[in-house]
Formats: C-alpha cells, structure tokens, sequence
C-alpha cells in the first residue's frame, strides 16, 4: 500500500465576486472532507485550504489563479473534488 | 488598505452591551448610523440582511472572532464597526465558542475586488494571535486605535 499521494492543479476563480466567504466557506468544507493535507498557493502566499481563515487571507478576486497542492491518501479525489467546484463557479453567477 | 482605511474611529465599540448575535449586530449597525457612516434609513434592512447572512453560515470563523458582513447597493463606500464584548457574544461560531471580537463589515455591491481585499485586510489581523488577544483586552476606543496604527505598521509580533 501506498499511503502517501500528491496532486496538484492550477485553477482560476471564475465566479464574478471571487472567493468572498461562502464560496470559501464551500471550498473549506470539501477540503475537510478528505483526510489529505491541502494547500493553496496564490503567487507566493501558500495558505491552508482547510482554514477559512487563511482562505479569506487570498483575496482571490475573479481570474485570479490558485495553486492547488494536495498531499496524503486521498489527494488526487480531494484535488479534483476542488478543481470541480472552482470550474462550476461555486453555483454563483 | 489599512484597517485604518475601513474601521470608523467613532463606530469602535469597546464594550458590548449586549451577548446575544443580533443584538450585538445592531449595537454596532446603530454606531455606524450614529457615526454617519451609513444612512439611519437603511438601518432595518442592513441589519435583515446581516442576521440573514449569519443565518445561512456563521461568519464566527472560530478564535473568538467574527466577521458578519453585507454587501448594499446604497453603501457608497466600505466602514467598517468594531465591537468587544467581555462577556463574549453568543455568534453560533463555527467552533461553538463565544466570539469576544467583533468586525462588521459594509460593502459597496458593485465592488466585489475591494470587498475582497477589505476582508484580507481584516483576516490577515485576525489571524495574528497578538492581534486578537490585544484586541480581546482593550476596554477603550484608544486602545483599539492604537492597535489599529500598530497593526497598520506591522509592528505586531506575528
């Protein structure tokens, strides 16, 4: 067995008012889903995509990019699980 | 922007009245009327509005702190209330803990980028613990401005 994964992907805020805090709210909430480590990198702010805190620190305005780095068992699910509800604009707009 | 930019001097509230949400809600909506920051005339719906948003999902982000926070069409310019409560407030956090600091924010609607910067700007200093325990133990408005110039210089120890 391999327990230790990693993935990653680039997504791009789409949704017009960024990630204000429900979206961010929605994005923490999947992130706790998984039992991988998530981080989220915006240029060279890296932030834990577990702590809304922290994902209300981005600022992520809409077309801003967003590195997505995940690291455990589940991270390529995880991974894809956020790239998906970035892609789907958090349902806003 | 600068805390100094969004935090209206005359709506700093060191000293809660109320532990209740909503009541603490409208404690600092009424500092903002009182400082004109915002017409009193809105005063019913920002606060419907608010209690609304906190509704659907606490902004009580945990660490005793919370941020509730509305966007208005006849907001011309973000303001920003502060508010601290002793006793702690009752904000169904998502920690379940009482928040002892309060940050409300008023937001422009057609200005989502600022709005975005206004709450990094504010979570950037939330999330410093010197920040929040300074703030938790202030008991007057010159305590708080003073954190605030001091926040604004980055000369709090992260």
């Amino acid at each position: 067995m391999h327990p230790s994964q990693s993935s990653r992907a680039t997504v791009r805020i789409q949704n017009r008012l960024g990630l204000h805090a429900r979206p961010a709210m929605s994005f923490v909430d999947t992130a706790n889903g998984f039992d991988c480590e998530i981080r989220v990198r915006k240029g060279g702010q890296v932030v834990d995509g577990k702590s809304i805190m922290q994902m209300m620190m981005l600022a992520a305005t809409q077309g801003t990019e967003l590195h997505l780095q995940a690291d455990g068992p589940d991270a390529g699910t995880a991974v894809a699980a956020l790239t998906e509800l970035v892609d789907r604009k958090f349902d806003e707009d | 922007m600068k805390l100094n930019d969004l935090i209206i001097p005359t709506a700093i509230v060191p000293q809660l009245e109320h532990t209740d949400r909503d009541s603490a809600i409208e404690e600092l909506i009424d500092a903002l009327i009182a400082s004109r920051s915002v017409s009193k005339a809105l005063r019913g719906d920002l606060i419907k509005l608010i209690i609304d948003r906190e509704k659907k999902g606490s902004t009580g982000f945990g660490k005793g702190v919370a941020v509730p926070h509305v966007k208005h069409a006849k907001i011309k310019g973000m303001a920003a209330a502060i508010g601290v409560s002793q006793q702690g407030v009752d904000f169904n956090s998502l920690d379940k803990s009482p928040v002892y600091s309060i940050i409300l924010l008023l937001s422009p609607e057609n200005k989502p980028d600022e709005h975005l910067q206004a709450m990094e700007n504010i979570f950037s200093n939330l999330q410093n613990d010197t920040f929040r325990r300074f703030l938790r133990q202030s008991t007057t408005v010159e305590e708080i401005q003073d954190l605030i110039q001091e926040a604004d210089a980055q000369q709090l120890q992260g």
